[in-house]
């Protein structure tokens, strides 16, 4: 192998550097200076570094080819995701520069560590080397754990953070173990390879291998919170500071989707019929598990983590069916699910006080009356997370059900709609809150700033847009899986 | 094909857009000025009530097919596009919308006084959604409209509902979206086949119209559509959201409810279910005749016990849709003809019922029949247009009802004797349960005092009622004004539905055929 690299090659991986660079220059900040007007230059920093890197990756778009001796890649199935985590970071970081002051957590480290996230989930999305990916994966989480536990003061924002580091510090633990077992079976560390070896090797079945890809499944089923591997999600969504949950439920998922479907669609197309059954059978739990409790949530941040875990069930429904033309169903979903849950994270920020990390659903009662716009945007974003259409939910619910029917999982793709039926029950209850309700003993003021307005309306337009112009992006998202051929 | 446009607009684009756009420019207007608002919710009702009356007249009586089409690629990638067009069956039931909005607008003028401008904007906004059902001949396009007009539904129950909205609201939502779920996956199904079959990726209904589906799948698929539909309608057993939603509802959305949402089930079964999956629609008569005759008789008994006026005429809603159902599921010219004039006169009728106890309500402020007597003494205005009405409702010769209800029952007997008689006791229950009401509310001594000072009719009531009185004998002594429109599209229909249907029997006796053919030579074989 020619250990040479290049110098020209890294022009490809431009996004990532640069992420690399503010993130840097973010944490010098952080250590010279205090305050909220470090805070706040940081915040627009974060901004600039996503939106530059966001410039840059738009610019690679269609190019597909492997760099660094095959490590990395750069395709536009990456370049889909990473796109997708630019834009997450940078609501997210604009949200923040609101939010992080108000519970005095801002500063450089902070969106340093939005930063390095992000990069990890890039990482993670544009490899097809397990180590590579493994490493993009512990990039994002070393991240992630550090940010759950930033308010330090809030002993759940603590729990969360010890709670995800310790389970996921086990499921790192499965999905590398997953790893070197498929290696010890097959002596490949590289999925593409992997591929061709199977296609040689057919019929191919060794123990070792089964249990390898079992383990890779138990890993990757912790980061996108399927059952029964969701224990920690509505602890960590709940405790962790809202704009990281929000963080975290839209990247940190899309990230897992993203390696995870890249892996499985790559190389273990062969044993479909084998993991496909398990899956089956995890997708209709994590559907009806996460859609039945979050029936009886009364806390809000912890419903929509309920939700996110049925969410990842619809997700799966689409994964199950191993069809990789219709593999884009699953990139369209993840992106309006992006918007939604952004959106609906940034209402519950708006309406929660300052100190108090919680958000009961009587603080929504009445609001309708007391802020229209806000109660306007937050039933968009409920609306859509329930399917209803023209919004990006129900294209997103309509691609990935079409999806299953056209595999011809009929049981499954029933059993999707109806639990969409039980996730309206609840998504309709906080509207209900908002427009039926009186308000509830005195009704704290909200946290009315043009940034939050900003990142809803964003979010809305962005919603409208997918929902009722679906074709560019799914066109787009068509592009970004024609790389598995 | 007729082309016709306002504004340079498509006439069914403006029609579905333009109470779109009142609700949007509403949404500028400050909440304070509720004149404003009312009137400029009134203008625009008023200008797509004119707008859709040319409708009427441009409409070719003769012609087949579908008028005034528009046709447009949306995503033609997965084949869904934006494809409109009317028949002589949906023209009626556009007219019927545009003209009960206006009605609804009109009398919410002084019973809404609380979130005045969000009350207006999602009447437009439902307004809209409504016209885009009957409109879309694409099933992604009429999948949107038909759960678009469940938002706006479920928020005029919901805000400016009665004591037990919040309940009714969420029944509503949940019986109507738990039917569409399974609906929108045997749309997915039928399109995939559609696909296998042809190698054309399509939406578009016309197309699907000629897709052949074995009899077996065609049973499975048409359960899905029909249970959507049949919440909606609602048929005996999954009536059950029904009365609550219509009690606790706002008098308007009472109206539109019982006028227009509800016949969004019944136009479901004509222009998709049926057509679609002739053979099993065939095969389920007497199931769903027998559902259709037990709501008759069913919603008739139980309205005639119950003691709120806007739950009776809930249930007696149960018994006129089932009337509907009768005559289109007896597959005959009569029949099916009568089941949509039914649906018009249950918009004109029921409407018009909801509308007089709105009015008794905003002066009592009770529905319960027994705090009511004697009332035709102090509100002799009132009397007469409540006594038309309930007369039309009980289809009194002369009135739009009898005409709808006989030419059902003239259908039912023609296709099955056993079902005519059983549903005609329904008229004579329809009777019973409608006089004895008025009876007890209009007529006798004033028991209650609060009773003495009611006040009569005024100027913008009687407005309101005189239009409802007005179609009601219109379309009762002229009805071949509105069957002209209906002739061809139901004969149309017809025979669009006998002719696949017998090409499906014939394309499983040919299988059937083979398959015979084939167990005769194994069994042949054997024996050697």
């Amino acid at each position: 192998m020619d250990a040479l690299i290049p110098a020209s090659e890294f022009r490809w991986i431009m996004p990532e550097i640069i992420l690399t660079g503010f993130g840097l220059l973010l944490l010098i900040i952080g250590a010279l200076t205090k305050g909220p007007v470090a805070s706040k230059i940081s915040g627009a920093l974060c901004i600039v570094g996503s939106l530059l890197g966001l410039v840059f990756t738009m610019n690679m778009w269609g190019t597909n080819l492997d760099i660094f001796n095959a490590l990395y890649t750069i395709d536009t199935y990456g370049t889909f995701f990473k796109g997708l985590f630019l834009i997450i970071l940078a609501l997210v970081a604009l949200v923040s520069v609101r939010y992080a002051d108000r519970e005095e957590i801002g500063g450089g480290e902070y969106y340093a560590l939005l930063m390095f996230g992000v990069l990890g989930m890039m990482v993670m999305t544009s490899s097809h080397h397990f180590v590579t990916i493994f490493i993009g994966l512990e990039v994002m989480s070393l991240s992630i754990y550090i940010l759950c536990g930033l308010l330090r003061r809030d002993i759940a924002s603590v729990e969360a953070a010890l709670k995800y580091f310790l389970l996921g510090a086990f499921a790192t633990g499965f999905l590398l173990y997953g790893m070197s077992m498929i290696y010890g079976s097959t002596g490949i560390i590289d999925v593409a390879e992997l591929k061709r070896y199977f296609l040689m090797k057919q019929p191919f079945s060794a123990t070792m291998f089964i249990i390898g890809l079992g383990l890779l499944l138990v890993g990757f089923g912790f980061k996108i919170a399927s059952v029964p591997f969701h224990m920690w999600t509505p602890d960590v969504y709940q405790g962790a500071p809202t704009s990281i949950t929000a963080y975290m439920a839209t990247g940190v998922k899309a990230a897992a989707f993203g390696a995870l479907i890249r892996i499985f669609f790559t190389a273990f197309i062969p044993f479909h019929f084998g993991w496909s059954e398990i899956i089956w059978i995890l997708a209709v739990l994590t559907m009806t598990v996460g859609n039945i409790t979050a029936l009886v949530q009364r806390d809000i941040k912890r419903m929509l983590a309920y939700s996110s875990i049925a969410h990842a069930g619809y997700i799966l429904v689409a994964f199950i069916t191993g069809d990789r033309a219709q593999a884009s169903s699953m990139l369209y979903y993840l992106a309006a699910y992006t918007f939604m849950n952004i959106g609906a994270f940034t209402a519950v920020i708006v309406m929660q006080k300052k100190g108090d990390n919680g958000s009961d659903l009587d603080s929504f009662a009445g609001l309708g009356a007391r802020y229209p716009f806000i109660a306007l945007c937050m039933s968009i974003f409920l609306l859509s997370l329930a399917g209803v259409p023209p919004l990006a939910g129900f294209m997103g619910k309509f691609y990935v059900f079409s999806t299953a029917v056209k595999a011809q999982y009929y049981w499954l793709a029933i059993i999707g709609f109806l639990n969409s039926v039980v996730a309206a029950y609840y998504y309709l209850r906080v509207m209900m809150y908002m427009y039926f309700k009186e308000p509830v003993g005195e009704s704290a003021a909200a946290d009315r700033a043009p940034q939050y307005g900003l990142v809803m309306l964003i979010c809305i337009l962005a919603l409208l847009y997918m929902g009722i112009f679906p074709k560019v992006f799914i066109v787009m998202a068509q592009k970004a899986v024609g790389i598995f051929g | 094909m007729t082309e016709f446009s306002v504004f340079g607009i498509p006439i069914l684009t403006f029609l579905i857009f333009f109470p779109l756009l009142g609700a949007v420019l509403l949404l500028f207007v400050k909440r304070e000025n509720t004149l404003l608002i009312k009137a400029g919710a009134l203008i625009f009702s008023l200008f797509e009530l004119f707008a859709s009356v040319p409708l009427f007249y441009k409409f070719s009586n003769t012609a087949k097919g579908m008028q005034f089409v528009e046709k447009a690629d949306w995503f033609p990638d997965w084949g869904i596009g934006y494809y409109l067009g009317i028949d002589g069956i949906s023209l009626l039931l556009v007219l019927l919308t545009t003209f009960l909005t206006v009605i609804c607008v009109l009398c919410s003028w002084k019973a809404i006084e609380d979130k005045v401008k969000e009350y207006y904007i999602t009447f437009l906004f439902l307004e809209t959604a409504m016209i885009g059902t009957l409109c879309a001949l694409d099933l992604v396009l009429f999948y949107i409209f038909w759960e678009l007009m469940l938002i706006p539904m479920y928020l005029l129950i919901g805000i400016w509902g009665g004591p037990n909205r919040i309940y009714a609201a969420i029944k509503f939502f949940l019986f109507t979206m738990a039917g569409s779920v399974l609906m929108l996956v045997a749309i997915l199904y039928l399109y995939f086949y559609y696909y296998n079959q042809s190698g054309i990726y399509t939406f578009n209904v016309m197309e699907l119209y000629k897709a052949s589906i074995p009899i077996a799948k065609q049973y499975w698929l048409f359960a899905a559509f029909a249970l959507s539909f049949a919440i909606k309608v609602p048929m005996f057993p999954v009536h059950t959201w029904l009365p609550d939603a219509h009690t606790e509802a706002p008098t308007a959305g009472s109206v539109i409810l019982a006028g227009v949402l509800l016949k969004m089930g019944t136009y479901g079964f004509i222009r998709f279910a049926i057509p679609l999956f002739p053979a099993a629609a065939i095969d389920a008569v007497p199931l769903m005749s027998i559902l259709a005759v037990i709501g008759i008789i069913y919603g008739a008994i139980v309205s005639m016990m119950q003691p709120d006026l806007k739950r009776l005429i809930a249930f007696s809603s149960v018994s006129h849709l089932g009337y509907v159902m009768l005559g289109i599921f007896a597959f005959n010219m009569q029949g099916v003809q009568g089941g949509i004039y039914q649906m018009l006169n249950h918009g004109i009728s029921t409407g018009g019922l909801f509308l007089i106890v709105g009015m008794i309500y905003e002066r009592r402020h009770t529905r319960m029949i027994s705090d009511f007597g004697g009332i035709s003494k102090v509100m002799p205005i009132f009397a007469v247009f409540f006594m038309i009405i309930t007369l039309s409702s009980i289809a009194l010769p002369g009135t739009n009802g009898f005409v709808g209800e006989f030419l059902i029952l003239l259908g039912a007997f023609k296709a099955n004797t056993v079902y005519g008689v059983l549903a005609t006791t329904g008229v004579i229950l329809g009777a019973v349960y409608m006089l004895w009401m008025f009876q007890r509310v209009m007529f006798g001594v004033i028991t209650k005092d609060a009773n003495r000072e009611l006040k009569d009719l005024e100027g913008r009531e009687i407005t309101i009622l005189c239009c409802m009185v007005f179609f009601i004998i219109l379309m009762g002594v002229y009805p071949k004004m509105f069957f002209n429109k209906m002739d061809t599209s139901v004969a149309e229909y017809l025979s669009l539905v006998k002719n696949r249907n017998a090409q499906a029997r014939m394309l499983e006796q040919n299988t059937g055929a083979t398959a015979k053919v084939a167990t005769e030579a194994t069994n042949t074989n054997m024996t050697r």
